[in-house]
């Protein structure tokens, strides 16, 4: 059983979302937006989240948008994870979403959610990351579009009130030539101890990373170094560990001394895979 | 869903094609509700963390797994229990193939089977190790619940 109390909310329209959730600030019910709701359920039941009003954004339609619109895909925040990997419009994004949780609570679980995640793994953030993908922010000046490397630093750097409706990505990405690669302690549903994300651009690769710091990122320092054609592959990879922008985790999933022998193997075969050798 | 009361508030779900209400708290799982306000035990709560599968039920004939869905959040949405499914051929199969034996696990890998059953009739296995790695059971090998459902698929 949840312990706490909150009212239900399931608003309409975007701006009706954003008024609700001004009205029940002020009224000091401290609103939370609720998409899946599968984090907010399992961590309000351990009194780890407290909230007196949720908003679910699933009634919106442009959270549950799945559209191609003037050279982009729109991929709405309520989508499921499941969903976007039965559709398949979005390669990369569909397989590292297949790799979170298992299939029936992906079936649940939503896009905008796990960028919101408070957990330090959010793993569908790593292909909005690397195609340059733009964010649609609802707020009280309306709806905003924000490229995500903007307001994303290690979490989502929104302001209070606002909700993500929607992403958007140039169709050029998603014919793109791109690599997954998520490894686990031994299940094969789990946390990440290395979970890595690439695509190959105008002869350049991309990478972003999860697991392996306390939060997700995409890196252009250690891009510049590991596109470096001329350097052998194993001496690019050695400077790119040593550029990491926050120490090794160690936990019980590995110890950071495992974690990297994990990493360097896994983009040694990324990058091969993608003909950067 | 109507206001009552403050907290509470009385839920009209479609549950195994009747409407059923009930006085719930918007804070109530799904599987809370199916178990306490309507009687209906067969989804398990196990885990109660989204880890175990045993709640597991069909939402718009997905399955979900109850313990993740507020029955606020399910009002206007076909949702099926186990009570809701008879003589399907996945509960004959689970019968043939052995793929039970305390039972505890076994209306939630049901569902999901049934589940998966309706979207993939022509699942590959590595479709069918995908959705069912959703449950956990403590006493088969698992090989005998996979059975059952590669014998429901061949017969299609
Ligand atoms: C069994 C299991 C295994 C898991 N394994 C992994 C894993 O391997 N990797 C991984 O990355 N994650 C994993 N997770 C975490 C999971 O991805 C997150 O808990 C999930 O993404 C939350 O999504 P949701 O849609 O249910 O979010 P909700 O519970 O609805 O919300 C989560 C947070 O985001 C906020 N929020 C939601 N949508 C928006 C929006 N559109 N705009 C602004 N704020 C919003 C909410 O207010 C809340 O604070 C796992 C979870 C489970 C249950
Ligand atoms: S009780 Fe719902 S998944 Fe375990
Ligand atoms: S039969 Fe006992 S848990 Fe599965």
């Amino acid at each position: 059983m949840i312990p706490i109390d909150f009212e239900y909310y399931r608003p309409a329209a975007a701006d009706e979302a954003v008024r609700l959730f001004q009205q029940l600030s002020s009224q000091g019910k401290e609103p939370v937006y609720y998409s899946g709701g599968t984090e907010i359920i399992t961590l309000a039941r351990i009194n780890l989240f407290q909230t007196r009003a949720v908003i679910d954004i699933k009634g919106i339609p442009e959270c549950s948008a799945l559209a191609f619109q003037d050279q982009k895909l729109v991929l709405g925040s309520a989508l499921t994870l499941s969903r976007i990997y039965d559709s398949n419009v979005f390669p990369l994004l569909g397989e590292v979403a297949a790799g979170i949780a298992d299939r029936t609570s992906r079936n649940k679980i939503t896009l905008g959610g796990n960028l919101f995640s408070r957990l330090i793994y959010r793993e569908a953030v790593l292909p909005l990351l690397l195609t340059d993908s733009v964010l649609l922010i609802a707020g009280r000046s309306g709806v905003k579009q924000i490229q995500i490397d903007r307001i994303f630093d290690r979490t989502m750097q929104v302001e209070k009130g606002d909700f993500v409706a929607a992403a958007m990505t140039d169709l050029n990405y998603l014919s793109m030539r791109y690599a997954a690669v998520k490894k686990r302690k031994i299940a094969e549903i789990d946390y990440p101890l290395v979970s890595l994300a690439a695509i190959r651009v105008d002869g350049m690769i991309r990478l972003a990373f999860s697991g392996v710091c306390a939060f997700p990122f995409r890196s252009r320092l250690m891009e510049e170094i590991l596109n470096r054609g001329r350097q052998p592959l194993k001496s690019r990879i050695e400077e790119a560990v040593g550029q990491l922008p926050a120490p090794i985790l160690s936990d019980i999933r590995g110890s950071a001394e495992y974690r990297e022998y994990v990493l360097k193997n896994v983009l040694s075969e990324s990058i091969r895979e993608l003909g950067g050798a | 869903m109507e206001d009552r009361e403050g907290c509470q508030v009385i839920v009209n779900l479609r549950v195994n094609d009747e409407i059923r209400s009930a006085v719930a708290r918007p804070a109530d799982t799904l599987l809370d509700v199916l178990r306490e306000k309507l009687g209906l035990t067969g989804a398990k709560p196990g885990c109660k963390n989204g880890d175990c599968g045993a709640c597991t039920v069909l939402v718009d004939g997905w399955p979900q797994k109850s313990c993740l869905v507020l029955a606020v959040e399910a009002v206007g949405q076909w949702i099926t229990t186990i009570e809701g499914l008879k003589d399907t051929p996945i509960q004959r199969a689970f019968i043939e193939q052995w793929a039970f034996q305390c039972g505890y696990c076994t209306p939630g890998f049901i569902m999901n089977s049934h589940g998966l059953i309706q979207h993939h009739p022509n699942a590959n296995d590595e479709t069918i190790k995908d959705w069912l790695s959703s449950n956990i059971c403590r006493c088969t090998g698992y090989r005998e619940i996979k059975d059952a459902v590669t014998s429901v698929l061949k017969e299609k």
